[in-house]
Order: C-alpha cells, then sequence, then structure tokens
C-alpha cells in the first residue's frame, strides 16, 4: 500500500505550513488531528526498511522502522498530540509552525536508518526548536537561544565529521551498532552525549529550557534529549562507560535541583537525572536494562511534560516561576495542584504510578549485573528525586507559604492536555502490561511484586519524612532569588572575562609597541633635518617649493622625450 | 486579593493531620517489614531498615551538602546579565544574601 511509504515526518512538516497560512478554529482543528492520524498510520505500519536510495555509492535509508524506533515513534506522537492541545491557545504562529517541525524532526531522526539522514534531522531539531524559545522574546531568551543553538549545531557538526569517518572506516553508513572502538565511534557518542545532557556538557538544557515560552518548554522536554537516549540505545547498548556517565548524571543534578529557585530549572535538572538512569540501563546493556530504558524514556515524556505543563500553567497565570515567588496556590488552582501532584508521583516512581513500572527495570538489572555502588547511586537518586522534583516543585508552588497570589485554574485546553497525561501516568502505573507489549524485548518482567513495593515505598516515604522533619527544624534552604553556578560559567563568564583581558592586554601591549616605533620615527627624523638643516638642503624642511615645480617640470619633459623616441 | 475565605491548609490542624498520617504511614511501612518476606538479590537488603534509614539519610545529606554548596555557589539573580565590563567578586556574597531572607521561609 502506497499509504505505508509516508514517513511520520512528512505530514508533520505539511501541516507545519499549512499552520503558517491559516488561523483560528481551522489550525486548531488541523493541528489537533494530525498526531491521531499519523499514530494511526504508523500503528498500521510493519517493521522493516520502508524507503531506501542510493546517494554517491552511499545506501541511505530514510525510513526504518523497528520496535526501538517504533516505541519512540509513539511516544513521541503522544507528546505531541499533548503539547498540541496545551498550546491551543496560543495565537503565535511562528510557535506553532516551530513545534510542529520540531516534533516532525524528532520523528525523522528516530526513524532514520543511516547516519546522513540522522544529522540532517539532528540539525532540524537544533534549528527549529530555538524558535520556541525565541519566541519568549526577550533579551535573556535570545541570548540563551544563541548558546543554546551553538551546542546543538556543534554537537550536529561533530556529528557528521564522526559519520564521515565511520563511512571511511566501514564503507557503510548504516546506523546500527557502532560502539566505542575507532576515532568514529568515540565522536559519534560525545555528538550524542551533548544532545543527552552528559555532564560537563549539560548546561545548554537548563540554560535554554526555562526560558523558553510556557508552551514550548512542554515541548522542548519531549524530543531533544529522548531522540539522544534513543540514538544512545541504538548505538551503544551495553558500552560500560554510559553506566558509570549515567549514575553520575542521576546523582549531581539532584544537588542543584535542591537549590535551584526557578522552579522549571529544577525540572531541567531533573530532566537530566531521569535521562540519567535511562543513560544507566543502556550502559548495561541487557535485554532487562534496554526495556527499563526504552520504557523510562517513554514515561518520562509524558510525566516530565505533565510536570513542565503544570509549572507552566502556574507561570501563565501569575507570571512567576520562582520558588521564592510563589505559594498558597492550591488554594485557587485546586485542578492544577492535582495534577501536578499526579505528575510528581509519576516521577518519584510511586507503586501504581508510571515512573515505577519503568525505573524498577533499570534498578534490577544494575543489581542483577554486580553494579552494587551504581545501584546505591540510583537508590540515592531515586530518594532525591522524590525530594526535589516529587515534593518541592508542588510544595512549594502550590503550598508552603501564601504568596497572596489567587491566580484561577488556567484555560481548559491546558487543563485538559495535562489531564491526558495524568490519565495516562496512572493507567500505565496501573496496567504496564500494555507498556510492556510494545517493548523491544520480552523479558516477563513484574514490577508489582511485594518486595519491590514495599521497598521502593520504604524509600519513598522515609525521604518525605526527611523533608518534613528538615522542614520543621529549619533546616531546608529556603527559595531565594539567585543564581547558582555551574558547568556554564566556564563559557559564560570565565572564557569572555578571560578574553576580554587577553585581548586588552593585546591591545595594550599594541599600543605601546606603536607609541614606541612613532617617537622612533620622529627622532630620527628630528635627528636627520638636524643634520641637513641648511637651505636647499635634502632633507630640510625649509626647501623652497620653487625647486619641486622644476624637478616636475623635468621629469614630464623626460616622459616626452621618452614617447617620441619610442 | 483574599476574599477571607478559609481554605483547608489554613487550619493547622489540617496540617497536623496530615504529618501524623505520615508518621503512621511510615511506621506501618517499618512494621510491614517483619511481616513480608523479602527475595532480595543484594546482602544490603537484609540489614534491618535499609530502604527507610538509606531513604532518610540519603535525603537529610542530600539537603544539607545541597545548602553547604550554596556558600560558594550561589551568586545574585543577574548575575550574567551584568554589565560586560564586571569582574566576578572574589568573596562568595552569600552572607548578604542569607541574612536579608532571614534563612527561613517556611511556616509548615
Amino acid at each position: 500500500m502506497w499509504m505505508l511509504e509516508i514517513p511520520p515526518f512528512l505530514p508533520f512538516f505539511i501541516v507545519a505550513v499549512i499552520a503558517a497560512f491559516t488561523r483560528g478554529t481551522f489550525r486548531g482543528v488541523i493541528m489537533v488531528a494530525l498526531p491521531l492520524v499519523s499514530a494511526f498510520h504508523l500503528w498500521m505500519v510493519t517493521e522493516g526498511i520502508h524507503f531506501q536510495f542510493v546517494l554517491f555509492d552511499y545506501e541511505l535509508t530514510p525510513y526504518r522502522v523497528d520496535k526501538l524506533s517504533l516505541m519512540f515513534g509513539y511516544v513521541f506522537h503522544i507528546a505531541a498530540f499533548i503539547s498540541i492541545i496545551y498550546s491551543l491557545h496560543v495565537r503565535d504562529t511562528m510557535q506553532q509552525v516551530a513545534a510542529l517541525m520540531y516534533a516532525g524532526s524528532g520523528l525523522g531522526a528516530v526513524f532514520a536508518g543511516d547516519l546522513l539522514t540522522l544529522f540532517v534531522f539532528w540539525e532540524l531539531l537544533a534549528f527549529t526548536s530555538v524558535f520556541l524559545i525565541w519566541a519568549r522574546r526577550t533579551k535573556r531568551s535570545y541570548r540563551a537561544g544563541m548558546r543554546y543553538l551553538i551546542i546543538q549545531v556543534l554537537s550536529g557538526v561533530i556529528l557528521l565529521i564522526g559519520a564521515l569517518f565511520y563511512a571511511a572506516e566501514n564503507g557503510t553508513l548504516e546506523f546500527g551498532f557502532i560502539g566505542l572502538d575507532g576515532i568514529a565511534g568515540w565522536l559519534i557518542f560525545i555528538a550524542f552525549g551533548i544532545k543527552c545532557a552528559f555532564p560537563f556538557a549539560h548546561n545548554w538544557l537548563t540554560d535554554a529550557y526555562p526560558e523558553a515560552t510556557v508552551t514550548g518548554t512542554v515541548i522542548l522536554s519531549a524530543f531533544t534529549t529522548k531522540v539522544a537516549v534513543y540514538a544512545l540505545a541504538r548505538g551503544y547498548p551495553g558500552t560500560e562507560l554510559l553506566v558509570y556517565i549515567g549514575a553520575a548524571m542521576t546523582c549531581f543534578p539532584i544537588f542543584f535541583a535542591v537549590i535551584e529557585n526557578d522552579l522549571r530549572r529544577v525540572l531541567a535538572y531533573s530532566l537530566i537525572n531521569q535521562v540519567g538512569f535511562m543513560v544507566v540501563g543502556i550502559g548495561i546493556g541487557t535485554a532487562l536494562s534496554i526495556n527499563g530504558a526504552v520504557s523510562h524514556a517513554f514515561n518520562d515524556v509524558i510525566f516530565k511534560g505533565l510536570l513542565f505543563m503544570s509549572m507552566g500553567a502556574v507561570l501563565h497565570m501569575t507570571g512567576r516561576i520562582n520558588g521564592s515567588d510563589l505559594g498558597g496556590l492550591y488554594k485557587t488552582m485546586p485542578k492544577t495542584t492535582v495534577l501536578c501532584i499526579v505528575g510528581a508521583a509519576s516521577i518519584s516512581a510511586f507503586p501504581l504510578f508510571s515512573g515505577f513500572v519503568s525505573k524498577s527495570m533499570v534498578m534490577s538489572a544494575a543489581l542483577e549485573n554486580g553494579y552494587d555502588w551504581i545501584w546505591l547511586m540510583l537508590l540515592f537518586a531515586s530518594a532525591g528525586v522524590f525530594h526535589h522534583a516529587g515534593i518541592k516543585i508542588p510544595y512549594f508552588a502550590f503550598f508552603a507559604h501564601d504568596s497572596g497570589l489567587r491566580a484561577s485554574d488556567p484555560p481548559n485546553n491546558m487543563l485538559l492536555a495535562m489531564l491526558i497525561s495524568a490519565i495516562l501516568c496512572i493507567g500505565i502505573g496501573v496496567y504496564p502490561a500494555a507498556l510492556y507489549s510494545l517493548l523491544p524485548y520480552d523479558t516477563g518482567y513484574n514490577p508489582y511484586d511485594a518486595t519491590h513495593v514495599l521497598a521502593q515505598t520504604q524509600l519513598l516515604f522515609f525521604s518525605a519524612l526527611a523533608f518534613v522533619w528538615l522542614n520543621l527544624r529549619g533546616m531546608y534552604p529556603p527559595e531565594l532569588r539567585s543564581n547558582n553556578l555551574d558547568v556554564e560559567w566556564v563559557y559564560r563568564r570565565f572564557f569572555p572575562v578571560a578574553a576580554q583581558n587577553l585581548f586588552s592586554a593585546v591591545w595594550k601591549l599594541d599600543g605601546a609597541i606603536r607609541q614606541a616605533f612613532v617617537s622612533r620615527l620622529h627622532k630620527s627624523l628630528g635627528y636627520l633635518s638636524g643634520i641637513y638643516q641648511v637651505p636647499n638642503g635634502l632633507l630640510t624642511s625649509s626647501r623652497p617649493a620653487g625647486s619641486m615645480a622644476m624637478w616636475v617640470a623635468i621629469f614630464l619633459a623626460g616622459y616626452l622625450f621618452l614617447s617620441f623616441i619610442h | 486579593m483574599d476574599n477571607g475565605k478559609q481554605y483547608i491548609f489554613d487550619n493547622p490542624r489540617n496540617i497536623k493531620r496530615v504529618l501524623y498520617g505520615l508518621y503512621g504511614c511510615c511506621a506501618l511501612l517499618v512494621a510491614l517489614d517483619f511481616v513480608i518476606h523479602r527475595h532480595v538479590i543484594h546482602n544490603w537488603e537484609n540489614l534491618w531498615g535499609f530502604y527507610p534509614v538509606y531513604g532518610f539519610v540519603g535525603c537529610v545529606i542530600l539537603v544539607l551538602v545541597a545548602t553547604w554548596m550554596r556558600t560558594f555557589l550561589m551568586r545574585p539573580e543577574n548575575y550574567y546579565d551584568e554589565g560586560d565590563s564586571e569582574i566576578e567578586e572574589k568573596s562568595g556574597p552569600n552572607e548578604k544574601y542569607s541574612a536579608e531572607t532571614g534563612g527561613k521561609n517556611v511556616d509548615a
């Protein structure tokens, strides 16, 4: 059937063009219908290669479907559907078009069967998403978007160089297992790592996401990092280095999240923490752990989206997002509060919520494969994520001290989008078999045995107890208007200041040299003119103009003579 | 702005109720440790109260370390937006900030 040959990114790009020229209800209807129709279409697609052609001796496969890519394809459709509903009230055409192009690029990337196609969508992801940041139209967001774009494009360029090396080494561009041997493997690994927010390359995320628009951040949180997780799962499963990188990613952001004031930045740190679990799962590389990583990516898109949506609702209705300005909103935003708590329970992996059924797979796999210390780190990170995302976010936004803000619940489309996410979070948590049936491997895993449930519940309740205890003792760090230094300091402060100092030193030196040269020149001229300071002398400054006129006349006469005899 | 309406947590007794509920759950969960037989993979899991203690201590350490990190990481809100000629201050400006806000803003 010819219908099946249409790769999923194409309808998104076409509707993006239509959205650019339409307005109002028509645009709303067509945008909501798009992910539904496209998801139905994807459901019908069989696994295998659907589109392939040859370019300069290399076989390119822009559309390849297997279980791994389908999983991400489905969740990207869900994310697109939810964020389109969430942003239905937005009249800004630029944002709507950018969002559709961005979602399409994400879909293109996960169905790319070769590295060159992957590179194209990799860069498209960067160029389309940056408009969601710039759409805030502030100086801050412009600068943050610029930094974001530079880092994302850098990642793409490294990917391209890596792909070229890969083609030279292996004679093919097919995107399968790559592994860390050879320069190509490392380059591609670094490119994926930047987009995956590996430690030291993570600040683009915490810098840019909180600066995007209310709806933009929701969409951003779904695609870029998950495309990177997909790429790692395809290219580097079982790479032990990933276990350690992932474990670091789960742990260090939670410290920053605890002291961060901007609640959307707290969620950005928490996003890195969740991606860390996925990276560990990919690194362990067993069927169970890969399943865990992929299903956790699936769930994370939904519950992290829900949390970003609830904070977006707060920002939309109150114009504030700093924990220090908020509090007591449960009084007038009860629906948002409840929906936010569902998201918080899901990310914290409470039993019967979606995070539990996927994260426990990664944890079990770590333990079964002898990664004891990694398991302890993941356990600490699980407690920590509950602390900062599960408690801190709802507590400081909706409870804590009464800020006096009396904003009402957001528009219905935003509530509906959050409701759909919340239902999915609980649905997957209660009936994980539906999610498990989509996974790449069949492991027969059951998260709901008494041991797991009890252990996780104990961990979480005592984390909550710690929060209460610290709060009552007054030891919990208060929300302060502040900015915490992170690795970004190197390129946002150190390099600019260092470059500034370097250039000012260079200019100073340059000025001194010029000064010295000019003064020498003056001196020597003075000296020479001192020697020849006689009337009609060769270098004297008092030479009569008449002699010059005479010499010009002599030269011209010479020319005339020469032209005659020639 | 406030219409004087009483909301659920305006009454301190309701906050107390929530807290007692939490304490009760915690006690129950520890008690369940004796009842439910665990299928442990790792020896540490056999230790009495491993998960509760780990969760509690982990979170306290997390918060204490994060609070300590503030002493050298915290900068004013517009730190990166200041004039380009501004050079980083040598001493940590945290004393000023914690003094301003009193170091505590919870009323639970």
